[in-house]
């Protein structure tokens, strides 16, 4: 800051004695006399700081003499202010990139029976060599009262999306917290966490098909944690609904709601676990929905209503005597439950037929990762989609359901050189598309982390 | 049918006066490590209910943030850690999670027992570059039980804060702890002078303070980085030094992968010394007087002189 000051000064006097040096006139001299002297003074205290840092450096370049051992206490020299999330800016960089193989073409790519928007980010993304979304987030207290904290998304497109940008208080007590802006909902296990720490490159299928891979909603957030000995937490969310299953409206009052309680413990000192129950409730207007007619035609469909979706997660987590660094194992699963109801308008662009909507869908996943040397770690997933029988009312007929039933395996092996650091090897099967052909896709991608220390979360 | 009623209100009374407890009961100190539990019952006695999140089978840089974590520090009156970024990788997620205003850096119910000593290592660049160095120096700092004592007082000065009604009572229990610690140092010291000038290989760098305290000198780091797990190479390379600069003892702690050290103590010939590093790392270190006790006698039979 100093400098930078210290810099346009110096400018300025060079601009101004420039200037002067053209029409040299009584009051221009006075004026270069000012000058001089104030660059005389810039100068001094240039010198100044320059000895000053060197003194600095050498001071650090000197090995530490080892101090005379003595009976009494080592004099407390300065108090380092720093505590966790006690000092200035947090900034954290994420890099990743990847490379990709798929026996099918991820354009095609749709998960069976299950109407997306149709610029829905599902499926395997692009192939070959791509870079992926490099994350900023940016963090620190506020003040005594409050954090923020906003999470910046790079596309790989060129394009700048705002992930999270939410403040939140730290004063209020009695285990409360309130958050406000935009924040990936509590909803879940895996909804509430930055792709990047996910254990599987990609969001679980149930959860592409029913949140469109992770919601995330503007509006407040209200959390309590219980004055129990065993955790329990519970929050409640209001938003605008922006994302699917809402859709973006110019209403008034709020789009969307959560309520999501979750408890949690230790069994002695190797097993832990988490689980809960969240529920989600969305209202879509005009949403414009992919889908195919029975024609075999794609047409675009445009639905209102409201969407409801349970949600049931756990987690339990192995790390001999609590200990995770040499081998640790984590069991995770969550199974959602998906309820549409309204109006569908088929065909917008051409047949335009309205008539009611209703469908029950519901899906699953469970993956376990495990740790078996430090810095390796292998994992699978499986997981399985209900697509369930929609009713279209007087529109029955006018779209093709397609068959079969959503499935997909998914392996992979992890190597972290160190906390900050991983490369991941992920090979799945892939039966989104229901009956028909099986994708396999090969991909292996990097995660880099720069700046701020990332926390380890459950 | 009145008798009945009668035990019923008694009953209720009691569920009442049970219920009442815990608003006058002992303050709840939760500590980040088990030296700061065990400092803090030390130092409260009854008066405090001391409880640590993380165990001396635990690397404390790497804990992850459990439920019941965020339960403890919820629930917490005083919140007492090693701080200098040894918990920078769970605490601050424990903190923004428990909702609790009281244990929030910066407020009375926040001790950050680094701040309060002389800080060791203090790194010219905290380049990621160098493993997993903390800026603030390192934060293993109650290694040496002159920085006990330091925080001891600072933790009394808390605990007279935060339950001022007792502040006489936690005046008496430091005075008296401090004057029992001074009187263990001196006999530590005296135990520990055949270690001075005494050439070590450190499994990771978790002992500077120690070192300093008792004159060891650490002349190799099994961990190539702080931080990073040993690899072969590096052990060969530690083995290569060795045969210029023998070391007279390999030194790991409770919580650590005993292998590496192990493999040098075979083929480097050096004698193994595996210190409980905290409370609670290994059979005799139940407290923090035999938490010392222990780590002396040990570095002295690891250097053959006891």
């Amino acid at each position: 800051m100093q400098l930078h000051a210290l810099r346009r000064a110096a400018a300025l006097a060079c601009l101004a004695a420039g200037g002067a040096a053209a029409q040299p006139t009584p009051d221009t001299q006075a004026l270069r006399r000012e000058i001089d002297a104030l660059r005389a003074d810039y100068e001094r205290r240039l010198q100044a700081l320059e000895q000053r840092l060197q003194a600095a450096e050498a001071a650090v370049a000197a090995p530490p003499a080892a101090p005379p051992a003595r009976e009494p206490a080592p004099a407390l020299a300065t108090a380092s202010p720093a505590a966790p999330g006690g000092r200035g800016l947090d900034l954290t960089l994420i890099l990743s990139g990847q490379v990709q193989r798929t026996r099918l073409d991820p354009a095609s790519y749709r998960i069976r029976g299950f109407a997306l928007p149709p610029d829905a980010e599902i499926g395997p993304g692009t192939r070959g060599f791509s870079l992926a979304e490099t994350e900023l987030t940016l963090a620190a207290n506020i003040d005594p009262w409050w954090r923020g904290a906003a999470t910046f998304a790079l596309t790989p497109e060129n394009e700048l999306e705002v992930e999270e940008a939410y403040v939140q208080t730290t004063a209020l007590g009695r285990g409360l917290g309130v958050r406000a802006g935009r924040f990936l909902s509590s909803i879940g296990y895996l909804n509430a966490q930055h792709r990047h720490a996910w254990d599987f490159a990609d969001a679980p299928l149930a959860y592409q098909a029913m949140l469109g891979t992770q919601f995330a909603d503007d509006g407040l957030q209200l959390a309590w944690v219980a004055p129990t000995e065993r955790f329990f937490e519970l929050r409640a969310e209001v938003g605008r609904g922006r994302s699917f299953p809402g859709s973006d409206t110019s209403r008034n009052g709020a789009g969307a709601a959560v309520l999501s309680a979750h408890a949690g413990d230790d069994i002695g000192s190797s097993h832990s676990w988490r689980a809960g129950l969240s529920y989600l409730r969305a209202r879509a207007s005009g949403q414009e929905l992919a889908a195919t007619d029975s024609a075999g035609n794609d047409v675009v469909n445009a639905f209102t209503g409201s969407s409801r979706v349970w949600i049931a997660d756990a987690v339990y987590r192995w790390a001999p005597g609590g200990n995770p660094r040499q081998r640790n194992f984590k069991l995770q699963g969550e199974y959602l439950h998906a309820t549409r109801a309204g109006e569908l308008v088929v065909d917008t662009a051409g047949l335009a037929a309205p008539g009611g909507f209703r469908s029950v869908q519901s899906g699953w996943y469970l993956q376990g990762v495990y740790q078996f040397m430090p810095r390796w770690r292998f994992g699978l997933r499986t997981e399985r989609l209900q697509p369930g029988n929609p009713q279209l009312g007087a529109n029955a007929g006018l779209l093709d359901p397609g068959a079969g039933t959503p499935r997909k395996h998914t392996l992979m092996l992890e190597h972290n050189p160190s906390e900050f650091s991983r490369i991941r090897l992920q090979l799945a099967n892939d039966r989104a598309r229901g009956a028909g052909p099986t994708d396999l896709q090969w991909l292996l991608q990097y995660q880099m982390s720069l700046g701020a220390h990332g926390a380890h979360g459950f | 049918m009145i008798s009945h009623c009668k035990s019923w209100i008694g009953g209720l009374a009691l569920a009442c006066a049970g219920l009442a407890l815990p608003a006058q009961a002992a303050l709840r100190v939760v500590a980040c490590e088990p030296e700061w539990a065990a400092l803090a019952q030390e130092l409260g006695g009854a008066l405090v209910e001391a409880s640590a999140l993380t165990t001396a089978q635990q690397d404390p840089h790497r804990i992850q943030a459990r439920p019941s974590l965020i339960a403890r520090v919820r629930n917490a009156d005083l919140l007492v850690c090693t701080g200098a970024e040894l918990e920078a990788g769970w605490l601050p997620l424990l903190l923004q999670q428990s909702g609790n205003a009281k244990v929030q850096p910066g407020q009375p119910g926040h001790l950050a027992a680094a701040d309060h000593v002389r800080k060791l290592e203090i790194p010219a660049s905290a380049d990621r570059s160098q493993g997993d160095v903390h800026a603030a120096g390192n934060p293993h700092i109650h290694t040496d039980p002159r920085n006990i004592a330091l925080v001891a007082t600072q933790l009394t000065r808390r605990l007279q804060q935060l339950d001022a009604a007792r502040a006489g009572e936690y005046a008496g229990r430091g005075a008296a702890f401090q004057q029992r610690w001074q009187q263990a140092v001196t006999r530590w010291s005296a135990q520990a002078a055949p270690l001075r000038g005494l050439p070590v290989v450190s499994q990771h760098k978790g002992y500077v303070y120690l070192y300093d305290w008792l004159g060891l000198k650490e002349v190799a780091v099994l961990e190539p980085k702080p931080g990073v797990e040993p690899s072969v190479a590096h052990l060969q390379s530690v083995l290569a030094t060795l045969q210029a600069t023998p070391a007279r003892m390999v030194v790991s702690s409770a919580y650590q992968d005993p292998r590496p050290s192990e493999w040098l103590a075979r083929n480097g010939a050096v004698p193994m010394a595996r210190l409980p590093f905290t409370v609670g790392g290994s059979e005799a270190a139940r407290d923090l007087t035999a938490l010392f006790d222990d780590t002396v006698a040990r570095l002295l039979a690891a250097a053959g002189t006891r």
